[in-house]
C-alpha cells in the first residue's frame, strides 16, 4: 500500500506550502502567535491565506472572515464524503478527526477502496500535514519577520500567484470556468466602488454563473462536478 | 488579523468540518447548497486575484500584474507546484519593479 509514503510525501509539500504562508502571514504584520493560532486551529490552507491577504490591504474584518469563511465551506462537503469511512469512531476521536478533514486528507482517503486503508490513508496524511503545516508555518514566520523590504522582492505578487495556483484546479469544467470568470469580474467592477476587501464578497455572486451554466448542462453534469478535492 | 477575527474563523471552519462530518448535508435544506459550495472557491479565488494584483484601494496596474501573468503562465503549461509559481511570480515582479 502506497498510501503512507504519499501522504507523508503530500504533508511534506503541505510544509513548503505552510511556509508560504508564515512568510506572508508575517509581512501582512501577522505575530507568530496569530500566524500559528490560524494554522493550527483554522488549518485549511485556501481560507487561511485569503482572510490574511484581505486583512493586510486594510480589508474590514466582514470581508476577511466572510470570503474565508465561504472557502472553508468546500469542507464540509469533504465531511460529507467522509462521513461513511470514519463513522465508526466515537467521541473524541470524531471531534479530532474532523479537524483533518481538509482536501489532501479527502482525497487520499475516497483514493483507497479497501474501507480500513481509506481510514488508515485519512489518519497518515492527516497527521503529517497537520505537523508539516505548522512546522511551515513557524519557519516561514521567522523568515519572513526577517525580510526587510517585502515589495522589493516581489512578495505582494506572491499572495495573487497562490491563489492562482488553487485556482487552477477548478476551471477543469465550464461551470467552475464560469464561476471563476464571473467573480473576477464583479471583483474588477467593485473595486473602484466598494471599500478594500468588499469586492471579494461581491465576487462570490459570480457561483450564480456556475449554477446557471450547470443548468443548462444535462443532467448528468450536476452530479459529475460533486466530491472531486483540490489540492489546499 | 484581530484574535476575534481567528477565533471566529477557526470557530467556522471546524463546525463547517463537522457538519459535514455528522451528514448534515444530507438533509434536503442542504442538498441543494453543496452545488453553491462546490462553485464557490472558483469565483472566490478569481476575486482574490484580481483584487490583490491591480487592488486593493481602485484598479491600479503595476509590476504585480506581470509577476501574476508569469504564474499563471506556469500553472497552465507546465502544471508547476504551488510554490515553484509563488516564487516565480515573485521574482518576476522584483525585476519589473526594479527596471520600471
Amino acid at each position: 500500500m502506497n498510501y503512507r509514503r504519499d501522504g507523508i510525501v503530500l504533508g511534506l509539500a503541505t510544509g513548503v506550502f505552510g511556509a508560504a504562508f508564515g512568510v506572508l502571514a508575517a509581512t501582512a504584520q501577522l505575530s507568530l502567535a496569530k500566524a500559528m493560532a490560524m494554522s493550527l486551529f483554522v488549518f485549511t490552507g485556501a481560507s487561511q491565506f485569503a482572510a490574511v491577504s484581505v486583512a493586510a490591504v486594510g480589508g474590514s474584518p466582514v470581508s476577511a472572515l466572510g470570503g474565508a469563511l465561504l472557502l472553508a465551506a468546500r469542507n464540509g462537503i469533504y465531511g460529507l464524503a467522509l462521513s461513511d469511512r470514519l463513522r465508526r469512531y466515537r467521541w473524541p476521536l470524531r471531534l479530532v478527526a474532523a479537524q483533518l478533514v481538509i482536501d489532501e486528507t479527502t482525497a487520499m482517503a475516497v483514493a483507497q477502496h479497501d474501507p480500513d486503508d481509506s481510514r488508515r490513508a485519512f489518519w497518515v496524511t492527516g497527521v503529517a500535514v497537520f505537523l508539516c503545516w505548522n512546522v511551515g508555518t513557524a519557519a516561514g514566520v521567522m523568515v519572513g519577520t526577517h525580510l526587510a523590504d517585502p515589495s522589493a522582492l516581489g512578495l505582494d505578487a506572491a499572495f495573487p500567484a497562490g491563489f492562482v495556483a488553487l485556482l487552477a484546479p477548478h476551471l477543469r469544467r465550464a461551470p467552475g470556468r464560469a464561476a471563476a470568470a464571473a467573480g473576477g469580474i464583479l471583483a474588477l467592477c467593485g473595486l473602484p466602488l466598494l471599500p478594500s476587501g468588499a469586492p471579494i464578497l461581491l465576487a462570490a455572486l459570480g457561483v450564480l454563473a456556475g449554477v446557471g451554466v450547470m443548468r443548462r448542462g444535462s443532467g448528468s453534469a450536476t452530479t459529475e462536478m460533486s466530491m472531486e478535492p483540490q489540492s489546499s | 488579523m484581530t484574535w476575534t477575527s481567528i477565533i471566529v474563523l477557526a470557530a467556522g471552519a471546524y463546525l463547517f468540518k463537522l457538519a459535514g462530518l455528522e451528514g448534515l448535508g444530507r438533509l434536503p435544506v442542504a442538498t441543494r447548497w453543496v452545488r453553491v459550495i462546490e462553485l464557490l472557491p472558483a469565483a472566490l479565488l478569481a476575486g482574490l486575484i484580481v483584487t490583490q494584483t491591480v487592488g486593493p484601494h481602485d484598479v491600479v496596474v503595476d509590476a504585480r500584474l506581470a509577476g501574476v501573468i508569469a504564474g499563471a503562465l506556469l500553472t497552465a503549461t507546465r502544471r508547476a507546484p504551488f510554490i515553484a509559481v509563488v516564487v516565480v511570480s515573485a521574482l518576476v515582479t522584483a525585476v519589473v519593479r526594479a527596471v520600471s
